[in-house]
């Protein structure tokens, strides 16, 4: 099965083929070397741009202001934050004008701890991105779901904020993307770059069927009936993995893996807390105006009489960075034993 | 590098030289004029019920129209993008826009073709015309023009990207974004770099807060061609502008022109608005070398002013009667798509 890294490349290629996309670029995104994690390898219309957050996010603007379907990359998200006030841009650009002017344009850039990548390769983004009311927002977990949510948010006419989980970048996915070889192995040969010398190399892409998962729309990992956990990113394997290892010991936990954080899925998450009453919201984010926060407000106001017990949200500690040390960051972020316990005690607790 | 001097008749005036490049003095006059009106009347406003902040352009007619003339008009890759300053109204006036239209911005009316009542005066946008958004961030259109103008090389074509700002503006990182994407290798953009150089951001002089003295030249470190040119002299600026414009149209680079102009009303309203009898204005200078050119007698020249007065006042009784946006629209707009 293909890793994110690879759908990102499958996806990115679609977006060159058959979605007007014209321009990949962020820093060391094209060739030699095709991103820092590989995700523009082998692709058409990639370019290294200037080691400048600004001028690559303004580039973007410029460009799908002009008519153009841009992708560009932050390298990591660390370093999104001095391009806040273009981002606002991009967002306000069609309410400010009144319906004249859209931005279409795609920022794809990974997040979250989990590489051992202490203070400033950690960060989260989820609470600012939400704060930019405009922008579409995601963060799929799957290779599967990153394909299709690339390509939804390439023919998105707003500005889509499109995040991936670090820690998963290189995790083979359990679905395949429609069309792509049954043999992992085959597909790295046909389109993972070659160690050395890539200069003649080519990649040989495989015809993926037409497919796209919609912005907006939640996905049930794990169907239950005692307890909703909504996650998203890297969390979303780990509250899957306990729902279902706690379903042979007799527990019924359903888990929504979010995948998108504006708009968000209201829908699926309130018929869920309607059924099961208790609510777990699990993010990296640092827990002080956590958008989790936001969810569980609107959980309280949409579905109060359905609570069987207070909602509780499980985040990132509210410090100033994550620690190099793995003994830090195994305290600092939510790990499967503090999800497990936190679904225990909810369970536990008494309506 | 200091741009290279245009090969021109030794014979021909500065006037002459702009005439046969296609100046036509009245025609920018009537619009510098149209434009000061247009920005007095907005001031009133703004210190009256029908307005609230006022910021413009008066003192920079003279560039700014000529800028306005030489424009490529039209929607798409082939046309010229613009991305503005809030000083721009004499621009947008010569490409087409009506007193009106301006006014029913600072009247916050619904009828405001560029905001519907949302944003603040001179904060232009026109799609059809390539108008990008004026947004009040200093500088931030210096890190988006780069955008257009690479659509526009990949594209081929004659259309070019124009964008302006102060000078204050430029100690933002996006002033040298704009020099760098503009003049990478072989990416080279189709790109006027403008700034319009007032002296003052709101109340610090460049001077104070800059080492640097000529702001246009930070553009030599990236090889690219500058200019500056005396704003307050219609005829210079035309000049300047034209090569400028020619320059990037058919050579497919970047150039970098500094205008010195005046700021004839200060900052904003935040400081009061009131004229300033220190700053040089281009109109007057316009209208001496016009009387001594052109021969016009200057109550000719009254005569243009005071039509324009009154269609901006007439503008004014009309846009009163328009109606307000209706609060229930806050949502709209907020995605492309849907509605
Ligand atoms: C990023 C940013 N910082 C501060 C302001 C507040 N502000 C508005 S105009 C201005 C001065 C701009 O001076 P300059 O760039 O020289 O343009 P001018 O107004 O003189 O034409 C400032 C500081 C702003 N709008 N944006
Ligand atoms: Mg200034």
């Amino acid at each position: 099965m293909a890793t994110i890294a690879q759908a990102i490349r499958m996806a990115l290629h679609t977006g060159e083929e058959k979605l007007g996309v014209k321009d990949i670029f962020g820093e060391d995104v094209g060739p030699p070397l095709g991103g820092v994690f590989t995700c523009t390898q082998g692709l058409k219309t990639t370019w290294n741009a200037p080691l400048d957050e600004r001028g690559i996010v303004g580039m973007a603007i410029g460009l799908a202001m002009a008519g153009n379907r841009p992708v560009a990359e932050i390298q990591f998200v660390d370093y999104i934050f001095n391009t806040i006030d273009l981002l606002k841009i991009a967002g306000n650009t069609h309410w400010c004008t009144a319906g004249d002017i859209e931005v279409p344009l795609v920022i794809m850039t990974p997040v979250g701890s989990g590489i051992h990548g202490s203070i400033y390769h950690s960060h989260s983004f989820d609470a600012i991105a939400t704060h930019m009311p405009g922008w579409k927002v995601v963060l799929p977990s799957t290779p599967k779901d990153v394909y299709g949510m690339l390509i939804s948010s390439i023919k998105d006419p707003n500005p889509v904020m499109f995040m991936y989980p670090k820690a998963l970048i290189r995790i083979q996915g359990e679905e395949k993307i429609p069309g792509e070889p049954e043999d992992p192995k085959e597909l790295s040969r046909m389109i993972d770059a070659p160690v050395g010398d890539r200069s003649q190399w080519k990649p040989l892409w495989p015809t993926i069927s037409d497919f796209e998962i919609p912005i907006g729309k939640a996905k049930i990992t794990n169907d239950g009936t005692q307890l909703t956990v909504i996650t998203y990113g890297r969390h979303v394997p780990i509250c899957t993995k306990i729902a279902k290892e706690l379903s042979l010991e007799g527990f019924s936990i359903e888990v929504i893996d979010l995948r998108t954080l504006l708009p968000w899925d209201k829908e699926a998450v309130f018929e869920s807390v309607q059924k099961t009453g208790r609510v777990l919201v699990v993010n990296e984010d640092t827990e002080v105006t956590n958008f989790g926060e936001h969810i569980i407000r609107s959980i309280i106001d949409q579905c109060f009489y359905h609570l069987t017990c207070a909602p509780k949200l499980l985040a990132g500690v509210n410090t100033p960075g994550i620690g190099l040390a793995q003994v830090l960051e195994m305290e600092q972020v939510p790990q499967e034993k503090h999800i497990k316990l936190a679904i225990l005690e909810l369970l536990q607790t008494d309506a | 590098m200091p741009k290279t001097k245009a090969k021109t008749k030794a014979s021909l005036s500065p006037f002459e030289l702009a005439k046969s490049r296609g100046f036509q003095a009245l025609k920018v006059y009537h619009n510098m004029v149209k434009a000061r009106v247009l920005e007095e009347r907005l001031i009133k406003m703004s210190k009256s019920e029908d307005g609230y902040f006022w910021i413009g352009g008066p003192g920079e007619e003279a560039f700014n129209t000529n800028l306005g003339y030489l424009i490529h008009k039209g929607h798409g890759l082939d046309y010229d993008y613009m991305h503005f300053h809030y000083r721009q109204s004499a621009t947008l006036l010569a490409l087409g826009m009506p007193m009106i239209d301006a006014i029913r911005q600072m009247n916050t009316k619904v009828t405001d073709p560029f905001s519907k009542g949302r944003n603040f005066v001179n904060h232009f946008v026109k799609n059809e015309w390539n108008v990008m958004p004026v947004t009040s961030p200093i500088e931030t259109q210096y890190s988006i023009a780069p955008g257009t103008a690479w659509a526009q090389k990949k594209h081929g074509g004659k259309g070019i990207t124009i964008v302006t700002g102060g000078d204050a503006g430029t100690a933002e990182g996006d002033f040298a974004t704009c020099l760098n994407f503009s003049s990478r290798p072989d990416m080279e953009l189709p790109i006027l770099i403008i700034v319009t150089n007032n002296k003052f951001g709101i109340s610090t002089p460049f001077e104070q807060v800059h080492g640097d003295r000529v702001i246009a030249k930070r553009a030599d470190a990236f090889g690219i061609q500058w200019d500056c040119v005396d704003g307050n002299d219609t005829v210079a600026s035309y000049n300047a502008l034209f090569e400028a414009m020619e320059y990037v149209r058919f050579s497919r680079r970047p150039f970098c022109l500094e205008a010195h102009v005046s700021r004839l009303h200060g900052h904003s309203s935040s400081s009061g608005a009131a004229r300033i009898q220190s700053e040089t204005d281009c109109l007057e200078k316009f209208e001496s070398f016009l009387e001594s050119e052109l021969l016009v007698e200057k109550n000719e020249l009254q005569a243009i002013k005071a039509k324009y007065e009154e269609e901006a006042l007439l503008a004014l009784k009309q846009v009163r009667e328009e109606p307000y946006p209706d609060p229930s629209t806050i949502f709209d707009y907020t995605y492309a798509g849907e509605m």
